[in-house]
């Protein structure tokens, strides 16, 4: 153990006169009260600016998470119907949403759509003072929806055949059975995969940053470019997103438990 | 609506849209797969170890990596790089990585942590039975590990493995915030320099979409036949 | 833990060769000798200073005088061989990317002020601008105040979206300000209506109009958010011998007829890709910039009078 330490340590004292020098080590200087600092637009500090880039991250996120839970579950439902064209319609819709890159999806919800709507619902739209928001919560919705819809095929297919032969046998009709057999049983066995979706569904607002949307990411980039403290900047965002991720796990756990029916593994 | 499509644009582009743009998307995402596979493996293993201290650290990269946005990830490293390097190498400056390398570095430690998981759940895949056998008969855990329980869990994971490397596939267009020339951002100078969004972006997403459609209707008959042999 | 021992020798002989050499060369010049290379970094849309040609390769007037400063340094260093590497950057890149040693000269359209060279180091002045914005002349903005209530578009990390950002709260204008990644993306804004105005400097919005598909569709206000203020290429702070041999070339550059000449490529005739000419003669702030090279980042520095 002596012998590596012996290499080591002639470099570590090397390295700290290395940095002293100032002239050529490159110095970063730490400034974690660059926080409480006023922003250019002196309507209050860094800290409240990415305080409000949280806030839209959430919005975007519960607005995105909307649309996605709708959509799939439309779609995912579809896909477990017996009629052959619903099937088609279910499964056509997963693969153009899951295959192209959200990026690219933001992008054409927002530059291309509203050129190829006709002329003034394009202007009107393109005038929208939130455009890039509800952009993005189109993209980010129709693009989670994909991913959602395919849980939901599988939560259904999961359950026993004979619960759908069930509710046949009872009389029930199609509609019927989905509302009261299948549904509530299949929701809470994807609880968990539904769970880590909208986790994504959280990270993935961050893209809305390329067409001008200012969530938490953006609003580190902008408070990097203003105090030049990059890594206060990007880690305090990290940070956010990290409690951010830990608080919706710990409540979506407790909430899984509450839904969780004894003697049938939907909860687990 | 489509009368005054310009096709011309796409037509003139297509030699840098493919061979510097798809090029780079490409390499950028075959090496951080190959990297990505190894790494994670690596931290499925510490996870899966009996010290505390590794599955410990294998269980915070991941939750770490898996909590933040890839686009937060990808600004912090190309800053923080330079100097990360400069600390383990204990030069006098920031060692200099290029923007392409940056890319290639982090998204081979972003998606080792999303690969490790998948191989954590393949290496549990491989009954217990196996590895006493193993055991029993004088294998090591390095020996093991790589005769009996990896070859094994890695077959099982084919399909997910690949369709990760989709999803790596679609994330490699984030590089576009660093202003680097991916197919996407390539798509967009041209779109850009000419006023073309519309064709562009269009093109660029039936690009996209054919290339991950055809691979992943590739992966879903592979993980039929896999399904079948096990 | 062989391995351990070996790699630690190794660097430890790594550094002691180093040290030898640094007492000649430090800082970016040894870099340079070290590594045989140097790092460019470029814009993709800041016409005509650093932008994407038709071959998708940068060119610009900025890139011609960094050209030059290599040509200096590879005098300096006595080695023809150096080889120049070519980094992307954007306006929100570019000052994190010069300290942390990705790039070493940023080439562009970066204005010098007091702020940023508390960060980084600039080189003499190359060019002299004021920050004003660019409309559709349908929508009739002229002034500032016009601005209010309406969405306006600026390039993240520039001192514009800075500027635009201080008057919006100082005059309650209440204007919805949208980042853009890059000055094309911008004006692709105000050109497809998601913004009635993009705010930069004038140079940047005469060339992206003199570009678009209708030039006389659009107009650049009167209305300036600042004085023409000075552009720089960048360089690391605290890096006196580099600096220096900089300073040096574009200070020579500059004075001789050459840098007229360059300038003249690029503001009085046709430039690629489009084969527009800017038309923008020599200014007297630009003359005497030329002719009396200064790094100040001080407008009134560069006023002649």
């Amino acid at each position: 153990m002596a012998r590596p330490l012996h290499g080591f340590l002639p470099e570590v004292v090397w390295f700290s006169r290395g940095t002293a020098r100032g002239g050529e080590g490159v110095n970063y200087n730490w400034n974690w009260g660059i926080f409480w600092d006023q922003t250019p637009d002196a309507t209050g500090t860094y800290f409240g600016s990415l305080m409000s880039g949280l806030e839209v991250t959430i919005l975007l996120a519960l607005s995105a998470w909307f649309i996605a839970f709708v959509m799939g579950s439309l779609i995912g439902i579809m896909r477990t119907l017996p009629a052959r064209w619903a099937v088609f319609v279910g499964n056509a819709y997963i693969e153009m949403f899951r295959n192209i890159p959200l990026l690219v999806q933001l992008f054409i919800w927002f530059f291309v759509v509203p050129e190829l709507l006709p002329g003034d619902l394009g202007i009107w739209i393109k005038q929208l003072r939130n455009g890039p928001f509800i952009a993005a919560m189109l993209g980010l919705g129709f693009y989670m929806s994909s991913r959602v819809a395919a849980q939901i095929t599988a939560g259904i297919n999961a359950l026993p055949k004979g619960q759908r032969m069930a509710g046949t046998a009872i009389g029930l009709t199609t509609w019927q059975t989905y509302r009261y057999i299948l549904l509530p049983l299949a929701y809470r066995i994807i609880f968990p995969p539904l769970t880590s979706e909208f986790l994504n569904t959280i990270k993935n607002t961050a893209p809305a940053l390329t067409i001008g949307v200012l969530e938490l990411t953006a609003r580190a980039r902008s408070m990097q470019e203003f105090s030049f403290q990059v890594f206060e900047a990007f880690s305090a965002a990290a940070a956010i997103y990290l409690v951010l991720s830990a608080v919706v796990t710990i409540g979506m756990r407790i909430i899984e438990k509450r839904l969780a029916i004894p003697g049938f593994n939907g909860g687990k | 609506m489509f009368s005054n499509f310009d096709y011309d644009v796409i037509w003139r582009s297509l030699p840098y849209l493919f061979q510097q743009g798809m090029a780079f998307t490409l390499t950028l995402t075959a090496i951080a797969t190959f990297f990505g596979l190894i790494l994670g493996t690596l931290i499925a293993m510490m996870r899966l170890s009996s010290s505390a201290v590794l599955s410990g650290f294998a269980v915070s990269y991941v939750n770490l990596m898996r909590s933040l946005p890839l686009v937060l990830v990808i600004f912090l490293f190309y800053f923080l790089m330079p100097y990360v390097g400069q600390w383990i190498i204990r030069s006098d400056q920031p060692v200099q990585v290029g923007a392409y390398a940056s890319t290639i570095v982090t998204f081979t430690l972003f998606e080792a942590a999303y690969f490790s998981e998948i191989m954590r759940a393949g290496i549990q895949s491989v009954p217990r039975g196996q590895v006493m056998a193993g055991y029993a008969i004088g294998l090591n855990y390095r020996e093991v590990m790589r005769r009996v329980v990896l070859p094994q869990a890695f077959r099982n994971m084919l399909p997910v493995i690949f369709t990760q490397t989709i999803v790596l596939f679609q994330d490699t267009s984030l590089v576009y915030v660093l202003s680097i020339t991916d197919f996407l951002g390539a798509a967009s100078k041209v779109a850009q320099r000419d006023g073309r969004l519309t064709e562009m972006y269009l093109f660029a997403a039936l690009v996209y979409f054919l290339i991950c459609f055809t691979a992943s209707f590739f992966v879903k008959r592979l993980q039929k036949r896999i399904s079948i042999i096990r | 833990m062989k391995r351990i021992f070996l790699l630690g020798t190794m660097i430890a002989a790594a550094v002691c060769t180093t040290q030898a050499g640094a007492q000649e060369l430090t800082g970016t010049l040894k870099k340079i000798k070290d590594t045989g290379a140097i790092t460019i970094g470029f814009r993709d849309s800041s016409v005509p200073f650093s932008y994407l040609d038709d071959n998708q390769k940068p060119v610009g007037f900025a890139m011609d005088i960094c050209y030059k400063i290599v040509d200096a340094v590879k005098k300096e260093l006595k080695n023809d061989k150096i080889e120049i590497k070519l980094n992307p950057v954007t306006s929100a890149t570019r000052i994190p990317l010069i300290a942390n040693g990705t790039v070493d000269l940023e080439c562009g359209s970066t204005t010098n002020n007091a702020d940023r060279q508390k960060q980084v180091s600039f080189t003499n002045t190359h060019f002299l601008t004021a920050s004003r914005f660019v409309s559709k002349k349908a929508s009739k903005l002229d002034k500032i105040d016009d601005l209010k209530g309406k969405s306006v578009v600026s390039t993240s990390g520039t001192t514009n979206i800075k500027q635009l950002t201080e008057v919006n709260a100082a005059r309650h204008l209440g204007i919805n300000i949208i980042p853009a990644k890059d000055h094309a993306e911008a004006f692709l804004m105000v050109e497809t209506d998601r913004a009635v105005a993009f705010v930069m400097d004038d140079i940047l919005l005469a060339s992206l109009a003199a570009g678009a598909r209708d030039p006389s569709a659009y107009v650049i206000s009167k209305d300036a958010f600042s004085k023409p203020e000075p552009y720089g290429i960048m360089l690391r702070k605290d890096d006196a011998p580099f600096k220096k041999v900089v300073d040096a070339a574009t200070a020579e550059l500059y004075k001789s007829p050459e840098g007229a000449k360059i300038y003249d490529k690029w503001f009085m005739q046709k430039i690629p890709p489009k084969g527009l000419n800017l038309n923008v003669p020599m200014g007297a702030e630009q003359k005497k910039a030329f002719a009396s090279p200064s790094d100040s980042p001080d407008p009134d520095a560069y006023t002649a009078n």
